[in-house]
C-alpha cells in the first residue's frame, strides 16, 4: 500500500500521528504532515486506513 | 476596464423566477435559494452565472471547477468581502474569517486542537445531561429550540471558558438566534436596511453586549485569579492600554465571541436537528444505529472516550445527513485577480461561489443522490473519501472547515447520550420537518416537534 499526503491540503491538525506514529510525522515549521513511511508495511493497515478516514483536512489517500 | 478584459457575458446567466428585477437575481436568493442553485446547474453546467444586485456571483459546481476554487489562495479567491450581511452581527473591526496562517495558530494555541479534544467531549458530554436533566419520563421538545440553546452551551464552555458559559441562559441562545435571523441577503444591496429582521439583529446584538458588559463588571468587580482559572474572557479582560485602560471594550469582545462561536452554532445545532429528523425518517437506520449504541456503551464505556473513537453506523448516518442538508448551502469569495475557473476566465472583482447543496447532489458521484443511504460510506463504496471536491459539506480545501472534526465528535456525544436514555417519534407529519431558507443562515422552520420516552433498559 502507498499513502499520499497533499500538502495544500494538510491544516495540520496532526490526528493522523496519532493514529500512525511511525508513518506520519510533523514539520513544525511548515505545519504540515511528513510522510515518514510512504509505504507502510501491511501490519498498520489498519491505522493508516483510519488515519485517512478521519483526516480532518481530507489531505491522506490511500494507493493499493 | 481594458480592451483585454474577460467578457463575463460568455458564462451562462440562470433564468430567475423575477425576471427583470432591479436588484437581478436577489429576489430569487431570498425566496428559494436552494431552487435557484439547483438551477444553475440544470441550465448552465459545471459553472453558471448569476446576478446579485450590482455584482455578477459565478457558480460552479462538480469536481474539476470546485477544486479550482478550493485550491485557489486567498490573494486569488478572498472571502474578506464576500458576506457583507455578517459585518453588522460580529460588529465593525471584527473579522468575518481568520487567514490560513490565523487558522493555523489557532489549532496550535487553542480550542480546536487535538489533544483538547478529550477535555471538550466530556464537556459536552455534561451540557447534554444537564439539559436533559428535567426531561422526566416523557415530553415533547422543539428540535430548533433544543438543540440550539444546547449548542450555545456546548461551544461557548469549549470555545471562551467553562466561567463563561456559567453566566449564560437561554435568553443568550434567544439573542444569538435573533442575530441569525438577521440575515436576509438583501444586505448585498445594504447591510443596514430599515427591515424588521435587521431591526430584531440589531437589538440583540446590543442585548448580548448588555449581558458581557454585566459579567465583565463582575470579573473586574471580582478581582484577578490564578492565571489556570482564567478563561478567554478574563485574558481578553486583562490586556489594558500603557495608561491602564482596558484594550478591549465589551462591544468588540462580544463581536469576537459572537464570530468565534458563529461557525459552530447554527450548523452544528441544524446538522443534530436533521440527523435525528433522518433518522426517524428511516427506521432501519434507527434500529441500527440504536444497536451499535447498546453494544458499544453496554460495558458502561464513557461517552467522552467513545465519542472520539469509530462509532460507524452512527458516524455513516451524521455524513448522510450533512450531505443532503448542508447547513451552508452556498459559499463565497470575490476574485482579487483574473481566474480560470471550468473553462472560463473570470475578471477580478466578481463574487464566485461553490455550493455544497448542489455539489453533495450530483448523480455521477451520488447515486440515487436524494436517497437517504448511510451505506455510501461503507467500504468500498467511501463515496465522501472519492468524491472530495463534492462532498463538501464542510467545504474542501485550506478553508475546510476546522472544526469539523470537533463538530462530529459533538455529534457523537450528543446521540450517545439520547438516544442511549430515549426513544423519539415525530410529533407531526414527517414531510412537514423542512429548513427556512428564507435567510442566509438557514435554520429549521418551527413547529419541527418530536416526542421522547425514556427508555426501559
Amino acid at each position: 500500500m502507498r499513502v499520499e499526503a497533499d500538502l495544500d491540503l494538510c491544516q495540520g491538525h496532526q490526528l493522523c500521528q496519532g493514529e500512525a506514529p511511525t508513518v506520519f510525522g510533523f514539520d513544525a515549521d511548515a505545519d504540515v504532515v511528513v510522510l515518514l513511511a510512504p509505504e507502510p508495511p501491511e501490519e498498520l493497515r489498519e491505522a493508516v486506513t483510519t488515519a485517512v478516514k478521519y483526516c480532518p483536512a481530507m489531505a491522506l489517500t490511500l494507493r493499493e | 476596464m481594458t480592451a483585454h478584459a474577460p467578457d463575463l457575458t460568455a458564462i451562462p446567466e440562470v433564468s430567475s423566477e423575477f425576471p427583470g428585477h432591479e436588484h437581478g437575481h436577489l429576489e430569487d436568493l431570498r425566496h428559494d435559494p436552494v431552487g435557484l442553485l439547483h438551477r444553475v446547474r440544470a441550465e448552465c453546467g459545471d459553472v453558471g452565472r448569476f446576478r446579485l444586485a450590482d455584482r455578477d456571483v459565478v457558480l460552479v459546481s462538480g469536481a474539476e471547477a470546485n477544486e479550482a476554487f478550493f485550491r485557489a489562495p486567498d490573494s486569488v479567491l478572498d472571502q474578506g468581502e464576500a458576506y457583507p450581511f455578517m459585518t453588522p452581527i460580529f460588529g465593525k473591526g471584527v473579522v468575518f474569517d481568520a487567514t490560513p496562517e490565523q487558522r493555523q495558530e489557532m489549532l496550535k494555541n487553542q480550542a480546536l486542537r487535538g489533544d483538547m479534544m478529550r477535555g471538550h467531549a466530556s464537556t459536552i458530554e455534561a451540557e447534554i445531561n444537564r439539559m436533559v436533566a428535567g426531561w422526566g419520563e416523557e415530553g415533547e421538545i422543539d428540535l430548533l429550540d433544543f438543540f440550539a440553546e444546547l449548542t450555545i452551551y456546548t461551544t461557548s464552555a469549549c470555545l471562551i471558558g467553562k466561567p463563561f458559559r456559567e453566566e449564560l441562559d437561554a435568553s443568550f441562545a434567544q439573542h444569538y438566534h435573533d442575530l441569525e435571523r438577521g440575515t436576509d441577503a438583501i444586505a448585498y444591496v445594504d447591510p443596514y436596511a430599515d427591515i424588521e429582521s435587521f431591526r430584531i439583529r440589531d437589538a440583540a446584538r446590543e442585548r448580548l453586549v448588555a449581558l458581557v458588559q454585566g459579567i465583565i463588571d463582575k470579573r473586574v468587580a471580582r478581582g484577578p485569579i490564578p492565571r489556570e482559572q482564567r478563561d478567554l474572557l478574563d485574558v481578553l479582560i486583562s490586556l489594558k492600554h500603557p495608561d491602564g485602560s482596558a484594550y478591549y471594550s465589551a462591544d468588540v469582545i462580544t463581536g469576537i465571541f459572537i464570530s468565534m462561536m458563529f461557525a459552530g452554532h447554527h450548523t452544528s445545532s441544524g446538522t443534530a436537528a436533521w440527523t435525528l429528523i433522518e433518522l426517524l425518517r428511516n427506521p432501519s437506520v434507527m434500529t441500527s444505529v440504536v444497536a451499535e449504541l447498546d453494544a458499544l456503551y453496554a460495558d458502561g464505556l464513557e461517552v467522552s472516550f467513545q465519542a472520539l473513537r469509530s462509532i460507524p453506523h452512527l458516524e455513516a448516518a451524521l455524513k448522510e445527513t450533512l450531505r443532503l442538508h448542508p447547513p451552508l448551502v452556498l459559499l463565497l469569495r470575490v476574485a482579487k485577480e483574473e481566474v480560470e475557473l471550468g473553462g472560463f476566465t473570470v475578471p477580478a472583482g466578481t463574487m464566485v461561489g461553490a455550493t455544497p447543496r448542489v455539489s453533495n447532489r450530483i448523480a455521477e458521484d451520488f447515486p440515487s443522490p436524494d436517497l437517504f443511504d448511510p451505506d455510501r460510506y461503507v467500504d468500498p463504496r467511501q463515496e465522501d473519501l472519492q468524491n472530495r471536491w463534492t462532498w463538501i459539506p464542510f467545504g474542501a480545501g485550506k478553508h475546510r472547515c476546522v472544526g469539523n472534526a470537533f463538530a462530529m465528535m459533538q455529534l457523537k456525544a450528543i446521540f450517545s447520550v439520547i438516544l442511549r436514555d430515549y426513544a423519539f417519534e415525530m410529533a407531526q407529519p414527517a414531510d412537514t420537518y423542512r429548513d427556512d431558507t428564507s435567510k442566509m443562515v438557514i435554520q429549521l422552520e418551527q413547529p419541527c416537534r418530536v416526542r421522547y420516552r425514556r427508555r426501559s433498559r
